[in-house]
């Protein structure tokens, strides 16, 4: 299994209290709950285009978005489903947007491979492996040079360590000390190959070369993630970059009607021993949360799912002169300034 | 009465004074801070404006254009500088998939304020990757404006216009013009897609930009010497170009020719030759015709670039031709 090469960093994951231990585990039960929906919607035709689903690699963005704050910004990737939804876009505007309609957050612009919610810093998920590097940083610029005292984080998955954005934004982030946070969600997987048979380096070394700290932690962990997170973000916040790798699992294919040829099938059907989601719910149950608990938390949010879906199937598909007006900045004049 | 200023101070001024009335306008580029800029379009302007707002970057042209569409995104103004815009091919994603695209496809949430400064063209025999003109793959984008000033008045307002414009700017300076002398009018408009009228004449239209204004002046006045009166339209903006300056010019003159620098194949010139045929044919009393570069990459030595780059020479023949 390709993201076993790789050993976690112990640790000890038992300082989070439980009220936001069952808040993770809400966010990440949205996150699953929501991308088993559009996996089913996507089979039935509901959803154009291509979705690549994060199932499995929930832990992540619970841990990682929930450990920011509010001036905090971040770019995704084309698997962001979960970091969006750990930030709180609403999830009528988001079913809305994967099913292409009006009042989608993007205005159906976007679809699942561009959500974007800038009002929560949400700087877009990305079509191109590594482009959300550059962003990031420059998002992590803009927070040095304006005092905003916020950090910006780069998601990006273990493909992207072959680009080169990584390399020159690692090289950028570390000149400037600027107050960002690399985030690899390191499933093992470049698309359809192992990362192994991609990339020549470890993101430690790499990280090594140019002098960032890198930790790396068991992403399947939530406690972990969030541990783990909530230090880089705060180290980050005024000591220049940092970098986080999560060891995790991506159960699906790289998008969805992929049939994972190129899979060991004895690694997939080893997925669900290593369930964030269930690993989650059996250390809540161990600090004493009632089973009835954890049950009434999924009742109630496919209830908010199922919400969103009925507001998303009811909605206006998208309308062309609407969409004209957004390609550029409309202005009463085009004259700028005097 | 103002001090003439050369063409790459009127930069220099436009980038000072922006940044002086907006705090959120930075500069990023390579050798841009201590160095002023390989042509010193930016020098004084780290001892003006301090290290924060004048950046040297590593050369990472990908990232550092990326980057100035994520510090857009985040409240700051970039200007970012390429060295050549032969190096724009390394920027490709971020300029065209990234700032072109950011505020469509999220729905109008957002705009990306931001200029990339990049100087184009022949002249300096500086070989076949330091003088392309590549403006029509960005006018080709949906999201970018481009700009080309010819004078060094516009060098300085329509930068001024350029970063404040609330989209992505590729403002385009013809490194040949970088010493060129004349005034700035810190207070003359500054428009977005406006053409001006260089000369006006009744029996043809130059339509140009950029530096092959020149060649078009020197057209005009040996036409003049025979009695053609060209008129030449310096279109200035290449997306959005102003349409009715060049149909207004069209309709009076009944003549075109079209003259830039950038290769001739699928250019600027074709796209408005294009909406000329289809939207004023009924103004034509000839063909429109084109000036422009030979399909091949410009070449290193005097003899082959000085083949390469259209010139008065050929503007005249072309003028002349539409008067037969």
């Amino acid at each position: 299994m390709p993201s076993s090469a790789a050993q976690a960093d112990p640790i000890p994951a038992n300082s989070i209290p439980t009220d936001r231990r069952l808040a993770l585990h809400r966010t990440m039960q949205t996150i699953r709950a929501t991308e088993t929906t559009l996996s089913r919607l996507f089979a039935d035709g509901e959803i154009p285009g291509f979705i690549h689903l994060s199932v499995g690699q929930e832990a992540v963005a619970a841990g990682v978005v929930g450990a920011l704050g509010p001036r905090d910004s971040f770019a995704t990737t084309h698997r962001g489903h979960g970091h969006v939804l750990a930030r709180g876009v609403k999830l009528d505007l988001f079913f809305k947007e994967i099913m292409g309609r009006a009042g989608g957050i993007c205005g159906g612009r976007g679809g699942s491979m561009h959500v974007a919610d800038l009002s929560l810093g949400v700087l877009g998920a990305n079509g191109i492996v590594g482009a959300g590097l550059p962003l990031a940083t420059g998002s992590a610029l803009a927070h040095q040079t304006r005092r905003t005292g916020g950090v910006a984080v780069a998601f990006f998955g273990d493909g992207a360590m072959a680009e080169g954005a990584l390399h020159e934004c690692l090289n950028m982030a570390a000149l400037w000390k600027l107050p960002m946070v690399f985030v690899c969600e390191n499933n093992g997987w470049s698309e359809f190959s192992p990362t192994s048979t991609q990339f020549a380096a470890t993101l430690d070394k790499l990280g090594a070369a140019f002098g960032v700290p890198h930790r790396r932690v068991d992403g399947n962990d939530v406690a972990a993630v969030a541990e783990a997170a909530t230090e880089v973000v705060e180290a980050a916040r005024g000591g220049g970059p940092r970098i986080l790798e999560c060891l995790t699992t991506r159960w699906h294919g790289h998008f969805e009607g992929d049939p994972q040829r190129y899979r060991n099938a004895d690694e997939i059907a080893g997925l669900p021993q290593n369930d964030p989601l269930r690993r989650s719910a059996e250390a809540l149950l161990a600090a004493g949360v009632e089973e009835s608990a954890l049950a009434a938390l999924v009742d109630s949010v496919d209830a908010e799912i199922r919400e969103a879906l009925e507001a998303a199937r009811a909605d206006a598909l998208p309308d062309v002169d609407a969409a004209f007006r957004d390609v550029y900045t409309p202005t009463a004049t085009l004259t700028a300034g005097a | 009465m103002p001090k003439p200023l050369r063409y790459v101070n009127a930069v220099a001024q436009a980038l000072n004074d922006a940044m002086a009335a907006d705090p959120a306008v930075m500069l990023m580029g390579e050798d841009v801070a201590a160095a002023g800029g390989p042509f010193k379009a930016t020098r004084g302007l780290l001892d003006a404006h301090g290290p924060e707002r004048v950046r040297d970057t590593p050369i990472s042209e990908a990232s550092l254009v990326g980057a100035a569409v994520g510090a857009a995104l985040t409240g700051m103004k970039p200007v970012v500088e390429i060295m050549f815009m032969d190096f724009v091919t390394l920027a490709m994603d971020a300029v065209v998939n990234q700032a072109a695209k950011a505020r469509f496809m999220f729905g109008g949430q957002c705009s990306v304020p931001m200029v990339l400064r990049t100087p184009h063209g022949g002249g300096l025999n500086a070989g076949p990757q330091h003088s392309q003109c590549l403006e029509a793959w960005f006018a080709h984008i949906p999201g970018l404006r481009v700009v080309c000033p010819a004078t060094v008045a516009d060098a300085y307002s329509l930068l001024r216009a350029a970063i404040e414009a609330p989209d992505p700017v590729v403002v385009v300076e013809n490194k040949a013009l970088y010493a060129l002398q004349g005034d700035i009018d810190v207070n003359a408009p500054r428009e977005v897609g406006k053409a001006r009228l260089d000369r006006a004449g009744r029996d043809a239209t130059i339509v140009t930009y950029g530096a092959t204004l020149y060649a078009a002046r020197a057209a005009a006045d040996r036409l003049a010497a025979e009695g053609i009166e060209a008129e030449i339209v310096d279109l200035r903006w290449i997306q959005p170009w102003d349409e009715e300056a060049v149909f207004a010019s069209v309709a009076k003159t009944h003549r075109v020719v079209i003259a830039h620098e950038a290769v001739q194949a699928f250019g600027v010139g074709a796209e408005i030759a294009a909406r000329i045929a289809s939207d004023a044919f009924d103004d034509l009393d000839a063909p429109v015709l084109r000036v422009g570069a030979p399909f091949m990459p410009i070449a290193f030595a005097k003899t082959l670039e000085a083949a390469y780059l259209p010139d008065a020479d050929r503007i005249v023949a072309a003028v002349k031709s539409t008067l037969a």
